[in-house]
């Protein structure tokens, strides 16, 4: 199931409009993120998703409602795209009361229960099990929901990663395990961490079908996912999906950056997503620059927007710190 | 009528899988083997592989999909075979269950229960016999259990089920065999300490594995005249201090007896806590009695010289009393 470049827009415009109103939400919202980083608004570990907005957009935009999402901890864009509100986002990564999780979480852990968002998980490997639990929740309740799963690449390496997919294969569980490989855990190129760096080659030790596509090409990741998805919810068991792609950032606000060339980075910001899907529909004359500038200047009012929301928003009493650690009686 | 203390667990796993369809029992050999220790034995045949389901050797796996089944709406009993290997799973009960609740600012609750054998006494060696209940009563967000009895192994994975947030049962090795009364209201909650036997001259504070030892050792000073309490922790997180305290505050002498090594054990925090809230009602320094520091001997000889018996339980009290 490899994928080639799409040029056009099955969709049509409105829907190439979504995608890049989506990725240009993910760029300016992380953009705001990364300068109020060094003004000390936002703390903790911040990892940007610059330069993969494709994936989380074109993967999103492929699933429904109803299906569930596990996300890492470079999951701003996966939040957002799937309906958490900038502003709530936003007050998490201050700290304040009005974030999603009421600043319990932090940049690393944005959750949302009403959209089926089950974060937000920092441990790499760590949200796969969850997946596969979700999926059999729903295979035992009859439901046709899909739970996919975003990971990268570093996750391969862990137990929990082949724990899952072993699981989930030997029961034939709707789950789809989207991989986004950008080629790096944290420091460490894939080529220096795998013995097998062809990702699709392990799902096929589980019998478990898999595709890749290109992750800097929204119109493909949003394909593969819609065939993908198509054949998880139809019960034909669980699918693994590669995403190539890449941070164009460093893995969180403290790296240096000493692990890769420079001019690694500039070729692939040719690719970029950003640059690369806009240009070709202006050269195919779906959406002129204007209109693509429009898109801009909506996004960075929702971020101005949001900024605003986060500095005026309260903080969680300090009485309320026990809060949550138990569910109150009488809840379900 | 009296049962065994493994009928009683099965007991009641028959009894949640009746009344609740969302209930399901998943670990290793739980189905066609029937179990490790035999407690799900017969299940398979009467509620089938889906709900009686066997899962590969993948404790990481599969106490995290037993995480995400709660949170996808079904009441999962998750049987990781030993404490031993929950080790392998550590990272799904303490980053995930255990914080999912508090990290999403209360939109998770993780209805999760975890049952594993613990313990030591059957000459298995180091690997086999670890007792690390302390290592999860260290972590909130979890409640810790640890039925020493025949009722409590009837009666408290119901509770444990009907709790919204992940609860873990510890169920010692040596007790499977175990058979006791089982009287005919064998409910019980899941937050209280309970005296097992009264007594006035010294609290001897214990839980699961060592509990039978503490009530033989007290059947023995009891022979020679000297009166002392038994407190049944039964809830290792969180613990029932008063129950502790208002023993200790009869008898003025505290001995905590426990499976595991004292080093930063919870025999230690129990100590701590009388020490800070009822050091002026002990008439003696408060004392433990555990597991001596070496990793679990397999010859007999060393391996009941490890760990707390009776008589080395009445030897302790003896010398706490002077008598």
């Amino acid at each position: 199931m490899e994928n080639k470049a799409h040029d056009t827009a099955p969709g049509g415009r409105d829907f190439a409009r979504r995608l890049i109103a989506d990725m240009l939400r993910i760029r300016r919202m992380e953009e705001k993120c990364a300068e109020l980083y060094g003004a000390g608004k936002i703390r903790g570990f911040l990892h940007l998703y610059i330069g993969e907005e494709a994936c989380a957009v074109g993967a999103l935009h492929a699933l429904k409602e109803e299906d569930n999402i596990v996300a890492t901890y470079r999951e701003h864009g996966h939040a957002l795209v799937r309906g958490v509100p900038m502003a709530s986002i936003m007050a998490e990564m201050y700290g304040k009361a009005s974030g999603c999780c009421r600043g319990r979480g932090g940049s690393m852990h944005l959750f949302d229960a009403a959209r089926r968002f089950y974060g937000g998980n920092a441990i790499v490997g760590g949200g796969l099990p969850l997946a596969v639990g979700l999926a059999l929740a729903d295979k035992m309740q009859g439901r046709s929901r899909v739970s996919a799963c975003f990971f990268g690449d570093g996750a391969v390496a862990e137990g929990a990663f082949h724990e899952a997919m072993n699981l989930a294969a030997l029961w034939q569980l709707p789950v789809l395990f989207l991989c986004e490989n950008n080629f790096y855990g944290m420091g460490t190129a894939l080529a220096r961490a795998e013995a097998q760096t062809d990702l699709t080659a392990k799902a096929a030790s589980y019998r478990m079908a898999a595709a890749k596509a290109d992750g800097m090409d929204v119109l493909a990741v949003h394909a593969a996912t819609e065939r993908a998805a198509a054949r998880v919810r139809a019960g034909k068991g669980p699918l693994f999906l590669e995403l190539q792609t890449y941070r164009f950032r460093a893995h969180s606000m403290f790296d240096p950056e000493l692990y890769r060339d420079q001019a690694e980075v500039e070729e692939w910001k040719e690719r970029d997503p950003l640059h690369v899907f806009p240009a070709r529909l202006q050269a195919q004359g779906v959406l002129d620059e204007d209109e693509i500038a429009a898109l801009d200047a909506v996004a960075e009012a929702e971020v101005a927007a949001a900024v605003e929301f986060a500095e005026a928003a309260p903080w969680e009493p300090v009485a309320d710190l026990f809060k949550d650690v138990h569910t109150p009686e009488g809840e379900p | 009528m009296k049962i065994s203390y493994r009928e009683a667990i099965r007991q009641a796993l028959r009894e949640a899988l009746l009344g609740d369809a969302r209930v399901f029992l998943m670990g290793e050999d739980v189905g066609r083997y029937g179990g490790t220790y035999a407690v799900s034995k017969g299940l398979l045949a009467e509620f089938g592989p889906e709900r009686i389901r066997d899962t590969p050797l993948s404790e990481l796996g599969f106490v995290g999909a037993g995480i995400g089944a709660a949170l996808g709406g079904m009441r999962p009993i998750v049987e990781v075979m030993t404490v031993n290997f929950s080790l392998l799973a550590l990272d799904q009960i303490v980053n995930s269950a255990s914080l999912l609740r508090h990290m999403s600012g209360g939109q998770f609750s993780v209805p999760l229960v975890v049952r594993m054998a613990t313990g030591a006494g059957r000459q298995l060696a180091a690997q086999h016999s670890h007792s690390l209940e302390n290592w999860y009563a260290h972590i909130p967000g979890i409640r810790v259990l640890a039925p020493a009895t025949v009722t409590d192994a009837r009666g408290m994975l119901a509770p444990a089920l009907a709790d919204p947030d992940p609860v873990i049962i510890f169920e010692h090795a040596q007790l499977y065999n175990l058979e006791g009364e089982l009287p005919d209201d064998w409910r019980c909650d899941i937050s209280h300490a309970a005296v097992r036997r009264v007594g006035t001259q010294l609290s001897l504070i214990t839980w699961g594995g060592s509990l039978p030892k503490a009530l033989q050792a007290a059947a023995e000073l009891a022979a020679a005249g000297i009166e002392v309490e038994v407190i049944d922790l039964r809830v290792l997180r969180p613990l029932d201090a008063e129950t502790v305290y208002a023993s200790v505050r009869k008898t003025h002498r505290a001995l905590v007896v426990d499976e595991g090594w004292k080093s930063g054990s919870l025999a230690a925090e129990v100590v701590a806590r009388i020490a800070e809230d009822c050091l002026y009602e002990l008439d003696a320094p408060p004392r433990r009695l555990c597991t001596a520091e070496v990793p679990i001997p397999y010859a007999r000889h060393l391996e009941e010289a490890a760990l707390p018996q009776a008589d080395r339980i009445v030897a302790a009290v003896r010398e706490m009393l002077d008598v």
